[in-house]
């Protein structure tokens, strides 16, 4: 398989993969919205996945339907690595979409109760009302 | 989600752009 050695090369130095496996999502302008690097069990590469569309659903500016896909990982997989980040995410997108403050209060609210231990949590801890 | 392997990885990213679809970039089969 020498040619797909020959691609493996030059598109590994393009887009900077460096390991195996590595996975891209890209927007079809070629550009990386996600990147998985390393083995992962079947349900967490899903959500990695689906994790990445809702990156890419975001960058294009659809707030609602971003929202949605990080929405989809947080109940498909509310145990999985990716869900913290999709928790993170999903405030962020209904923020975008709504210029409404509450919705990163609410997210930061939803981090005191559940993935408290991560870095998107620490993450999203600035968004808490502060009592003064 | 259904995936459509394909190999022939430059013409994938040309139709991606044409047809505005997003594109997976497996780079697990080869070794490094």
């Amino acid at each position: 398989m020498k040619e797909q050695a020959e691609d493996f090369k030059r598109l590994g130095e393009r887009f900077s993969a460096q390991w195996t496996p590595t996975i891209l999502e890209l927007d079809p302008d070629g550009v990386e919205r996600h990147r998985i690097e390393g083995f992962l069990p079947a349900d967490d590469f899903l959500a990695q996945l689906m994790l990445g569309l809702g990156h890419a659903t975001f960058k294009r500016e659809d707030w609602k339907e971003a929202e949605r896909r990080f929405r989809e990982v947080l109940e498909r997989f509310p145990e999985g690595d990716a869900a913290p980040e999709a928790l993170y995410w999903a405030g962020v997108a209904r923020y975008k979409g709504s210029h409404d403050a509450a919705a990163l209060e609410e997210t930061a609210k939803a981090f005191a109760r559940r993935y408290t231990d991560t870095s998107w949590a620490k993450k999203a801890s600035i968004w808490a009302k502060t009592k003064v | 989600m259904n995936i459509n392997w394909r190999h022939d990885v430059d013409r994938v990213l040309e139709e991606a752009r044409e047809r505005r679809r997003l594109v997976l970039l497996d780079f697990s089969a080869a070794p490094m």
